[in-house]
């Protein structure tokens, strides 16, 4: 058995590692050293932990441990790039899950060490969580029960609104905002109930109140992330991967250890930035992503004149032909037709003739942050051609030629130009400043905030109709 | 149909309405094509072209007229031509119908429908027929030739073992069609280039050309282009007064002047006055593409090419695309060809004249024995409207130096603000929580800050694997589990064992997946 002090030197040596692995994703070439920071962080943190004082139950613990890793090493092995947003949304549910199991054992240990004092044993031989619970003395025990209620209500939350999420990113659940009769009103009354039980609880009452807490957070997730439609999904997953932190954090709390709370706020406080950057490019407010839908239209949208211009693949490449400098900006539609291979390999083909190719990159593209770098990163796109929105931007006037595959929103020239749009002011990818602009899109429908994208009656603009991978690969061998 | 296309009798026009390839494309419409024996000669086109392109060769003006139900033309038609039309043929040309009022009236009477090429509205659907453009594209071109085969430098400036040629001094007043081809041409013979336009708007597409924009220092509401159909407007006496006294500083420097301005329905404003010329270097040359008209430039005589005291060349001829005969026939008649498509819908010969679509009913003047000119304005505006750019004045900088400290004022209270209620909820925490819990409260808020400060230095391409790291690490919640599981409870034994297994996948997954991605990224 290792001694405490190992065990909270071991805690401190985390915590840095922590932190310089995130701090270490500033670049590609750090990350790939940071992440081994990550990882010899948790090593050491687990395996002190594991080996520190009053820690029993090896005979649960190991085979656990390894079940759990063998199932993480092949889902992670297995994972399409294209999945990600489902496997980090599957990810959060399972530390929310894992945070309210482990409220609710707390407070069993509390109820089993208050039982033991009101029995008068004092010399019970307790194990790790236990033997802390015992030295609280009754204001420290009151703060527990309310760290417990936290712990389980972001937990649970978390829990239900990761799962789906999952549900809405793998498909399996309508992506369309939905929710039950009252809407808002219900999640209003679930929480104010929450309220209710929380209090029940901190008199008392039991520890079914704790499972009622739960019961209600468990709807209050569902019942959120339901309302809210799929493009959406980057402040979603943002968010609960900031709410998975806190409610580690706040186990933290309940548990008196230090090393959970650093953690639970560093991933916290990185989810939450995240979700900011993702609804700064949206141009929208937190609540207003999160409370769901567009608050519709201010006025009159501004009348499009003009046609949407067909284009077959060999007009494309005659473009591509000609042009200097390309700009492919992708957008979820990539992810959805696995076009990516067929991009770099166009790609490929025009940087061999010595056109200089660059992607543009809109902040929300995709439905993850960051989620095309890695589509791109995956189908071997060199990264330093992958730019960011504002550092594109200004490029765009002296572009030859700009190929839009899968995305209109982030488009989309009213934004700018037209006052009463609903993403009247979200910062957008200014194309249609280029000589020519192709936009790959199945079909003429709108994008999903539903209005119309004046892009694609510019004069500059041609449609090029089809599923994004089949209309790539008709234009490779045109390109020569 | 039958389509003719009789020789140009207007002295010195070379140019023709049909080629060989045109009428390739017309027959496809289902038409027929005539032409007059000899009329393509001026423009490079053999009859034998044209009889192997599909064309009937008729011997005599008159014969063709009578076979032809409609008859296309380059210029008007002169009193004799319009004596031939009769009642239902249809002429495409060039017609002028405010300057040819006699004519048109003639033109009526005959009971014929007269298409003119120059009254073909300005919409983007009718760039493909605007023979206006295309011919002063070609008048643009041939400016720039004509005033470097009179001047006797290079455009270009050279180095060479002979010595040092400075590059020639090109400006072209009116960026129009003509003015831009012109200044493409002497862009692209290597000349210092400098445009001038009333309408500040096209300064950016002056600029692109690479041409130098002119800019005046005059603060006058600006001329929108656009609610003239893309054309200028006179101006107030007061910009025209800037204007002369901008060209009178500019012309000594300039080798070469090439003036385009035209104004619809106008005479050429004078814009290149005799003391400009007097100014000009000897050698140097003016090119006015606005002789017909009257001329920019004082001296300009129409059609002839005079050479002032100082030894400044005036070139005025009017007749620059017929000096460019094959080239301006090719456009002139792919125009026409495109007209005929439009008046085609079927593609099987029969036309179809639509007085309800813009473009047709704007270029036809007379039609079914009434004139149809002026045609009321077309339902699609030629050019959106500007937006009003309202320009903010540019802030001094006191002012800019005041909205800094304003701003950094608003900012300082915000954040005191801030932190005295932060301060204050901390206070009453510490009131009612126990110390143990305090410290781990710093510890949190403390982890907080840092976790802001790094977050923020993340790259955004890696936003990603940040969620998949943060994802493995906070499954560091295992460490509770960890801490429980070794409980008298069994309760506790079963959930904390679930909550291992759980927390271990998410480790295990968000490291390996997260090391995935962050291989794929390569530099190139």
């Amino acid at each position: 058995m290792l001694s405490q002090g190992f065990v909270s030197a071991a805690a401190i040596a985390a915590s840095v590692l922590f932190i310089l692995s995130l701090g270490g994703l500033s670049n590609q070439e750090k990350a790939k050293r940071a992440v081994w920071y990550g990882i010899v962080g948790m090593a050491v943190a687990v395996f002190f932990t594991t080996f520190g004082p009053g820690i029993g139950g090896y005979w649960w613990m190991i085979p656990m441990m390894v079940i759990g890793s063998v199932i993480g090493w092949r889902v992670a092995k297995r994972v399409e790039m294209t999945e990600m947003p489902q496997l980090v949304a599957a990810l959060h549910s399972f530390v929310g899950l894992a945070a309210v199991f482990v409220a609710w054992n707390a407070d069993l240990e509390r109820i089993r060490v208050l039982g033991d004092r009101a029995a008068g044993l004092t010399d019970m031989q307790y194990s790790a969580f236990a033997a802390l619970v015992a030295t609280k003395d009754q204001a420290e025990l009151t703060f527990l029960q309310l760290e417990i209620i936290f712990a389980i209500f972001i937990g649970a939350v978390t829990f239900t609104g990761s799962i789906i999420a999952y549900g809405k990113l793998a498909g399996s659940v309508d992506g369309k905002p939905r929710q039950l009769p009252g809407g808002h009103m219900l999640n209003a009354a679930a929480a104010a109930l929450s309220l209710v039980m929380a209090i029940a609880y901190m008199n008392d009452a039991g520890f079914w109140t704790l499972l009622v807490l739960a019961a209600l957070a468990f709807f209050i997730g569902y019942h959120l992330i339901m309302g809210i439609g799929g493009a959406d999904m980057p402040v979603v997953v943002s968010m609960l991967n900031s709410y998975s932190g806190w409610a580690a954090a706040a186990i933290g709390f309940t548990l008196s250890n230090d090393l959970l709370i650093v953690t639970g706020a560093l991933v916290g406080s990185s989810g939450a930035i995240l979700s900011y950057i993702m609804c700064k490019a949206m141009n929208r407010k937190f609540l207003n992503v999160i409370l769901g839908g567009f608050g519709g239209p201010q006025g009159a949208a501004a009348e499009i004149e003009g046609e949407q211009v067909a284009i077959d693949a060999g007009g494309v490449a005659a473009a591509l032909n000609e042009a200097d400098s390309v700009v492919i900006v992708p957008g979820y539609g990539l992810a959805v037709a696995q076009a990516q291979g067929a991009v770099s390999e166009l790609t490929r083909k025009l940087r061999a003739k010595g056109k200089e190719v660059r992607f543009a990159i809109h902040p929300v593209a995709g439905r993850l942050p960051g989620h095309m770098n890695v589509l791109l990163a995956e189908a071997k796109v060199p990264y330093d051609i992958v730019l960011e929105m504002d550092e594109i931007n200004d490029d765009f006037p002296s572009t030859d030629v700009v190929i839009v595959i899968g995305s209109n929103d982030i488009v989309n020239p009213a934004a700018q130009d037209d006052p009463n749009s609903p993403i009247a002011g979200m910062p957008v990818l200014e194309v249609w400043k280029a000589k020519q602009v192709f936009v790959s899109k199945r079909g003429q429908g709108t994008g999903y905030s539903g209005i119309e994208n004046p892009l694609f009656f510019k004069e500059n603009t041609r449609m090029f109709y089809g599923d994004a991978k089949d209309s790539l690969n008709a234009l490779l061998p045109l390109v020569d | 149909m039958r389509i003719g296309c009789p020789s140009e009798i207007f002295e010195g026009e070379r140019r023709v309405a049909l080629t060989p390839e045109s009428a390739g494309q017309l027959a496809k419409l289902g038409h027929e094509c005539l032409i007059e024996s000899g009329a393509g000669e001026g423009a490079g086109f053999s009859d034998a072209d044209y009889k192997a392109a599909g064309v009937e060769v008729v011997k005599t003006a008159a014969a063709l007229w009578k076979a032809a139900d409609i008859v296309i033309k380059v210029r008007e038609p002169n009193e004799t031509e319009a004596k031939r039309l009769r009642k239902g043929q249809t002429l495409i040309s060039f017609f002028w119908p405010a300057q040819n009022e006699a004519l048109l009236e003639q033109c009526r009477a005959k009971g014929a429908t007269v298409i003119a090429m120059d009254m073909v509205p300005r919409i983007s659907r009718a760039q493909k027929m605007d023979a206006l453009s295309s011919m002063a594209n070609i008048a643009g071109y041939r400016a720039v030739i004509e005033a470097g085969n009179n001047f006797g430098r290079f455009f270009t400036g050279q180095v060479t073992a002979a010595g040092k040629v400075p590059p020639a001094k090109v400006l072209v007043v009116g960026a129009g069609v003509a003015g831009l081809a012109a200044i493409g041409t002497s862009v692209a013979l290597g000349a210092v280039t400098h445009a001038f336009d009333v309408r500040p708007e096209v300064a950016e597409q002056v600029e692109s050309m690479g041409a130098e924009f002119v800019y005046l220092d005059f603060a006058e509401s600006t001329q929108d282009g656009a609610a003239t159909g893309g054309y200028a407007a006179p101006s107030s006496p007061e910009f025209r007064e800037a204007q002369l006294a901008k060209f009178r500083e500019l012309a000594p420097e300039m080798d070469i002047v090439i003036t385009t301005a035209l104004i619809p329905g106008r005479p050429a404003p004078k814009l290149w006055t005799e003391d400009m010329v007097a100014a000009m270097k000897p050698g140097s040359v003016v090119v006015d593409l606005a002789a017909e008209k009257g001329g920019n430039c004082d001296l300009t005589r129409a059609d002839e090419k005079v050479v002032s005291d100082n030894g400044v060349t005036v070139i005025g001829y009017t007749d620059f695309p017929s000096r460019m005969a094959t080239q301006s026939s090719t456009l002139y008649a792919t125009n026409i060809r495109h007209m005929l498509t439009d008046l085609t819908p079927e593609k099987d010969g029969v036309v179809v004249h639509d007085m309800e679509d813009d473009v047709i009913r704007g270029a036809t003047v007379t039609h079914a024995g009434e004139i149809t000119f002026p045609p009321p304005p077309p339902k699609v505006a030629a050019i959106a409207a500007a937006k009003p750019k309202e320009k903010k004045p540019e802030p001094t900088a006191a002012e800019k130096r005041a909205a800094e400290a304003a701003a950094f004022q608003a900012q300082t209270k915000a954040q005191v603000t801030l932190l005295a209620v932060g301060g204050g909820l901390m206070l009453l925490l510490g009131q009612i929580a126990p110390a143990s819990f305090m410290q781990h409260f710093i510890v949190f808020v403390l982890a907080c800050f840092v976790g802001f400060q790094v977050i923020w230095g993340v790259s955004h391409s890696l936003h990603t694997p940040l969620m998949a790291v943060t994802n493995a690490i906070s499954g560091i919640i295992v460490l509770g589990a960890i801490l429980q599981i070794g409980s008298g409870n069994w309760i506790i034994v079963v959930l904390a064992a679930i909550s291992v297994l759980i927390a271990t996948i998410n480790i295990v997954g968000g490291f390996v997946v997260t090391r995935r991605m962050l291989a794929m990224f390569q530099k190139s």
